[in-house]
């Protein structure tokens, strides 16, 4: 935590107007002659950060929302205390069966598909497609993922690339299990980055990491790279950068956007009826989480797959990423932010303070001149 | 899961009221408490200038170094004080004594000419030159009869912002 630092200039260019967003009724033109009251009366000022203290957007955007509890009652709490028994004692097991076998059957198929089908490029690529989708579909069983997909299914095509929501990597799973995407993603440690190095990155994934600037221009090289190739499976990316929980969505990275592709939007809305699929990577790791969704009753989730959206004329990849975000927003219904995902991680630069100072300082020049 | 609203009980929940003299309902004092749990991050009982450094929307005021010093370090009664003054039930005297305790930062009892300028430095940056911020505030400081030497007390502030409609409030939300 200490070692948060100013985010780079150059990050900040990418940001809509942050302005546009924060409530504006404290910041009154004032009229007429300059007076030392006018100068004394910081109160706007207090009160905007008072009001940030008690409650502000960005914080609310990564706050897990715990289902409701509805076990303390009398007659509920035994009805309660089976549910928990038959989620742990019953439906658990199984789920890790489930999740066994779908390895055992995944493992055996693909280190002979991998290994002894070095000649035939296409047939080898298009069995680990499909391997990597029966996978998924068994990770999402082990949740009972009641999934409904709506909208045409992807299809792989050149220069297009696929943008969502995001809000845990199970939306990377959902999402697999129908079309094996591309992905660039964080790269993790662990597990989960044993297994993106190995078999995801026969996919064509791109690992990336966040603190890494250099990272940044190699994974935009790879990127240009890989929509132009014919046979690669489709991309997918998450412009977020980071999980939201699945209420807001904050601002959309514009590397996605000015790859000079059809970009095709994806929403993605989680019914928190049992479980929250929010994965909050500060509180938890990744595997606390998908147990979490191993012993809860289901994840009901909607997936859209949405209107494919170009770059208009004269539009920037800012703008285009604001409208795709959007339609993504209305969709799932989700609240917009401004804020960059990545203040998790380092904090917001000094060109907005300086945004606020010279808007003060020009009134009150203006109202010198008035005299 | 980091639910403490459950922890204060009424009589805690009164002492604080009591402490920032009834500025707050109940109700406020409970929102209060679970946005001060999330704040502490590391749940230390206190929130450190780093923790309020975390919300992007503080961090971007242009008074928000100034406001730390009086910030950080704070225990849930001392933040419920902080925010009192920007309670709509609080008095224009105590919205007003807050600001001078804004203005006065080395806490004499006494604002002075640069204490004043230190301010209007945060707030306009770059975008005035020295000299020229020096010579609005002496210009406005004389118009309302004072100098440049002029030692401003509360009672001067209370006369100088008092009249006017000052709209110093934050609503916040109970669910």
């Amino acid at each position: 935590m200490n070692k948060l630092n100013t985010s780079s200039s150059e990050l900040d260019l990418d940001g809509p107007n942050i302005e546009d967003y924060l409530p504006s009724g404290s910041i009154q033109e004032p009229h007429g002659e300059l007076r030392l009251r006018d100068l004394l009366d910081i109160s706007p000022t207090l009160a905007e950060a008072a009001g940030a203290i008690v409650d502000d957007s960005f914080t609310r955007c990564f706050k897990s929302n715990p289902p409701e509890p509805w076990n303390w009652n009398i007659y509920l709490f035994p009805l309660w205390c089976l549910g928990v028994v038959v989620r742990y004692m019953i439906l658990f097991p199984l789920r890790v069966m489930v999740l066994i076998l779908g390895w055992i059957v995944f493992l055996s198929c693909y280190f002979p598909v991998h290994f002894l089908l070095t000649g035939q490029e296409k047939l080898r690529k298009r069995l680990e497609r499909g391997l990597v989708e029966l996978i998924c579909s068994f990770f999402v069983a082990s949740w009972t993922g009641v999934v409904k997909y709506h909208g045409p299914r992807p299809s792989m095509r050149p220069k297009q690339v696929f943008v969502a929501n995001h809000t845990s990597m199970i939306d990377f799973i959902v999402l697999e299990q129908m079309t094996a995407f591309a992905v660039i993603m964080q790269k993790h440690p662990g597990w989960v980055g044993l297994l993106q190095s190995t078999i995801l990155e026969s996919l064509g994934c791109i690992w990336f990491n966040r603190s890494e600037a250099k990272d940044r221009e190699i994974v935009a090289r790879k990127l240009r790279e890989h929509v132009h190739g014919a046979d690669n499976n489709p991309l997918l990316i998450f412009p977020e950068g980071t999980c939201v929980n699945n209420h807001y969505t904050v601002m959309f990275k514009k590397g996605a956007f000015e790859l000079g592709c059809t970009v095709c939007p994806i929403a993605i809305k989680y019914n928190k009826i049992f479980v929250d699929a929010f994965w909050n990577s500060r509180k938890q790791s990744f595997t606390t989480h998908l147990l979490q969704l191993m012993t809860s009753w289901a994840v009901v989730c909607d997936v859209w797959y949405l209107e494919p959206q170009n770059l208009k004329p004269g539009e920037t990849a800012i703008e285009f990423a604001e409208r795709v975000r959007d339609i993504i927003s209305v969709r799932a219904g989700l609240k917009k932010v401004p804020w960059d995902g990545y203040l998790k991680y380092s904090r917001p630069s000094p060109k907005h303070r300086e945004r606020k100072q010279q808007s003060f300082a020009e009134s009150i020049l203006r109202r010198l001149e008035e005299k | 899961m980091g639910n403490g609203s459950s922890m204060l009980t009424q009589y805690d929940i009164e002492e604080v009221q009591e402490h920032c003299s009834n500025t707050f309902s109940q109700q406020e004092i409970v929102s209060l408490y679970q946005r001060f749990c999330q704040l502490d991050r590391n749940g230390g009982g206190f929130i450190s200038a780093d923790e309020f450094m975390t919300v992007p929307e503080f961090a971007v005021n242009p008074l928000s170094q100034r406001l730390l010093r009086m910030l950080d370090g704070l225990n849930f009664k001392e933040f419920v004080l902080f925010l009192s003054a920007f309670s709509s039930r609080a008095s224009l005297q105590l919205k007003v004594e807050f600001i001078f305790k804004v203005y006065d930062s080395d806490g004499n009892g006494k604002v002075s000419f640069n204490d004043v300028l230190d301010i209007l430095r945060d707030l306009t940056g770059q975008y005035i030159a020295e000299h020229q911020r020096e010579h609005v505030l002496t210009q406005v400081l004389e118009e309302a009869g004072y100098t440049k030497d002029s030692l401003l007390v509360p009672a001067d502030f209370m006369k100088i912002l008092g009249s006017s409609d000052l709209k110093m409030e934050v609503e916040v939300p109970v669910d």
